[in-house]
């Protein structure tokens, strides 16, 4: 039952980017064409879950017994991008094919607040265990996934508006992005 | 041998030329995440510029210890030592602000703008120069979270740095202190900011 | 420019050192800050018991009475309040792990026949802007002068008879959760704590 709401509220109701303003930067930046964006999602849940199950056991086995609990921020960033390392490593030698699909997206994770910030999130998780972590972590690049996708598609059309001259770019970007994100205000209700 | 900058220039060019909020889009997660309020955002950039120049100044003064191949490691780890610090600092002697910023302060450390600048320009110039960049890049920053964060609030809360200036029950636009307001208005700040400088440049 | 070589031995010692330097000034910061932490999350307290109870003389903190309970994590903290040797109510502290970010305590107020006094935050990280508004006076104020026994602290939706948060339900939820534990333990305590420390 907890799993459940989990995945409901962290693809809908809180949705990392457009509730709680975490991985703005991809999600400006690579929206500008769907395919793109579903090659970022699947980097993203990669690295989320992967990134996450390590934090998640950094800090409980070795932190907080150490009691260097304030090392935490220090810590998982190196966790974070000493994994987006080897994950590109690994992904050339055990699967090309896969590589060149999400190659290019890995080093932009790393600086991803979203995948820094869901790990962080994932500790505060009531009766929080390994699996809930996961859980979370995996839920949340699905939202994710979802807003990412969608606000591609969005963007793909508004190639072809006829816009002010200084609402082109930056601010028509953010203000489709602002009218996608109060459509999703409506799932407040959900939970 | 640095070649001689125009440390005015330097300087100036974090506020308008290459604001980091308005023009290079760096940054963006604080910058909607923390501005619902005009005291939290100008905390935030505060926080932010802090650490940027503080890792300018370690950056700018080791950087030909570093070698090149571990830059980017080197920079995260002086970079979240910084942020670390501010956290402590915070939770010891602003509990209200570290409370309101939450998990926006260790977020710092994953800041496009900081990692860019100490990437773009402190591993490559003095230090002087460094720490004029690092305060340009900061102010710009303030200037623009600080004004999101007194849009925000002035629509949606009917006040300015807490100071309510409308009547208990006045009707407020809520929807500028939700996440959705938060992308409408540095929508229109943006294009406020484009139109005007657009204008100077003419 | 010249840099440094990138020899995998530069590399290495240099991340080391950069790595040690790093830790040590950490350490050393936390060092600095750990009292200051501790004087300002006391100091929150006092402030806080002196905005949930009615007016006061005794000093609260020194008569701290601390409750196992299998409902909280940590035991439970109860601050009786006396004026002139009478008891004027107590301060409890209630908590819930249910908050959408995890923990949401609160320090709540009551007067001897249960009703609440008022309710002041001490601990949550809930998302800024929704559910941080449960520190707002508009929502506090619905639990203030209401007693427990008779005004159902349960949200709307849940059958009671608490407004919720604007896209913060699991907030409410937990911010009510806590609300109730901390009257549970007062009901339960009340005779104990009403005694006088003499």
């Amino acid at each position: 039952m907890d799993y459940i709401l989990i995945l409901i509220s962290a693809v809908f109701v809180n949705n990392i980017v457009l509730a709680q303003f975490l991985g703005i930067c991809p999600f400006f930046g690579v929206s500008n064409k769907v395919s793109t964006s579903v090659g970022m999602s699947g980097a993203v849940l990669f690295v989320m879950t992967i990134a996450t199950l390590a934090t998640y056991l950094l800090h409980q086995y070795v932190l907080v017994p150490a009691g260097l609990d304030y090392l935490r921020t220090i810590t998982f960033i190196l966790v974070i991008a000493s994994l987006v390392q080897m994950v590109e490593i690994m992904l050339k030698k055990v699967s090309p094919p896969l590589y060149q699909a999400l190659g290019v997206f890995l080093p932009l994770i790393t600086t991803n607040c979203a995948v820094l910030g869901v790990a962080i999130l994932a500790l505060g998780l009531e009766n929080v265990s390994l699996l809930k972590a996961v859980f979370f972590a995996i839920s949340h690049s699905a939202g994710f996934a979802l807003a990412l996708i969608i606000f591609a598609s969005l963007r793909e059309h508004l190639e072809l508006a006829d816009l002010p001259k200084g609402m082109k770019g930056v601010p028509i970007n953010l203000l489709v992005a602002g009218l996608l994100s109060l459509a999703f205000l409506g799932f407040t209700g959900l939970v | 041998m640095a070649e001689t900058i125009d440390q005015k220039q330097n300087f100036l060019k974090g506020i308008v030329k290459d604001n980091p909020v308005f023009v290079m889009l760096l940054g963006m997660c604080p910058t909607l995440g923390v501005t619902s309020s005009a005291f939290n955002g100008l905390g935030m950039a505060v926080a932010t510029m802090f650490v940027l120049l503080m890792s300018n100044i370690v950056v700018s003064l080791i950087k030909k210890q570093i070698p090149s191949k571990v830059r980017i490691p080197a920079f995260i780890i002086i970079i979240a030592s910084f942020v670390t610090i501010v956290e402590m600092v915070l939770e010891a002697f602003i509990p209200f602000l570290y409370e309101q910023l939450g998990i926006f302060i260790p977020l710092i450390v994953v800041n496009c703008l900081i990692l860019g600048r100490a990437e773009a320009f402190a591993s490559k110039n003095n230090l002087w120069s460094s720490i004029l960049d690092a305060l340009g890049m900061g102010v710009g920053f303030i200037i623009a979270l600080t004004a999101l964060g007194a849009a925000r609030e002035i629509l949606g809360s009917g006040s300015i740095f807490d100071f309510k200036f409308v009547g208990e029950d006045a009707n407020t636009f809520i929807l500028f202190i939700l996440p959705p307001g938060a992308f409408i208005a540095l929508a229109y700040l943006t294009y406020i900011f484009n139109r005007l400088t657009t204008k100077t440049a003419k | 420019m010249s840099n440094k070589q990138s020899t995998f031995i530069n590399m290495v010692v240099t991340l080391f050192v950069i790595t040690i330097v790093a830790g040590m000034s950490l350490g050393f910061v936390n060092e600095i800050t750990l009292e200051p932490k501790a004087k300002a999350k006391l100091a929150k307290k006092v402030n806080g018991l002196k905005q949930v109870l009615p007016a006061f003389d005794n000093n609260p903190v020194d008569e701290l009475k601390l409750i196992k309970s299998e409902k909280a994590k940590d035991s439970v903290e109860m601050y009786p309040a006396f004026s002139e040797g009478e008891f004027v109510g107590a301060a409890v502290i209630g908590s819930s792990e249910k908050g959408f970010s995890g923990l949401v305590k609160i320090m709540v107020g009551f007067k001897p026949n249960g009703e609440i006094q008022n309710i002041v935050v001490l601990e949550q990280k809930e998302t800024p802007g929704l559910g941080t508004k449960m520190k707002d006076d508009k929502y506090i104020q619905q639990y203030r002068d209401k007693n427990p026994s008779e005004f159902d602290l349960k949200a709307t939706k849940d059958g009671g008879k608490i407004d919720a948060l604007t896209g913060a339900t699991i907030t409410t939820r937990a911010f009510s959760e806590a609300a109730q534990m901390a009257y549970e333990e007062f009901i339960k305590y009340k005779e104990e704590l009403s005694k006088p420390k003499n």
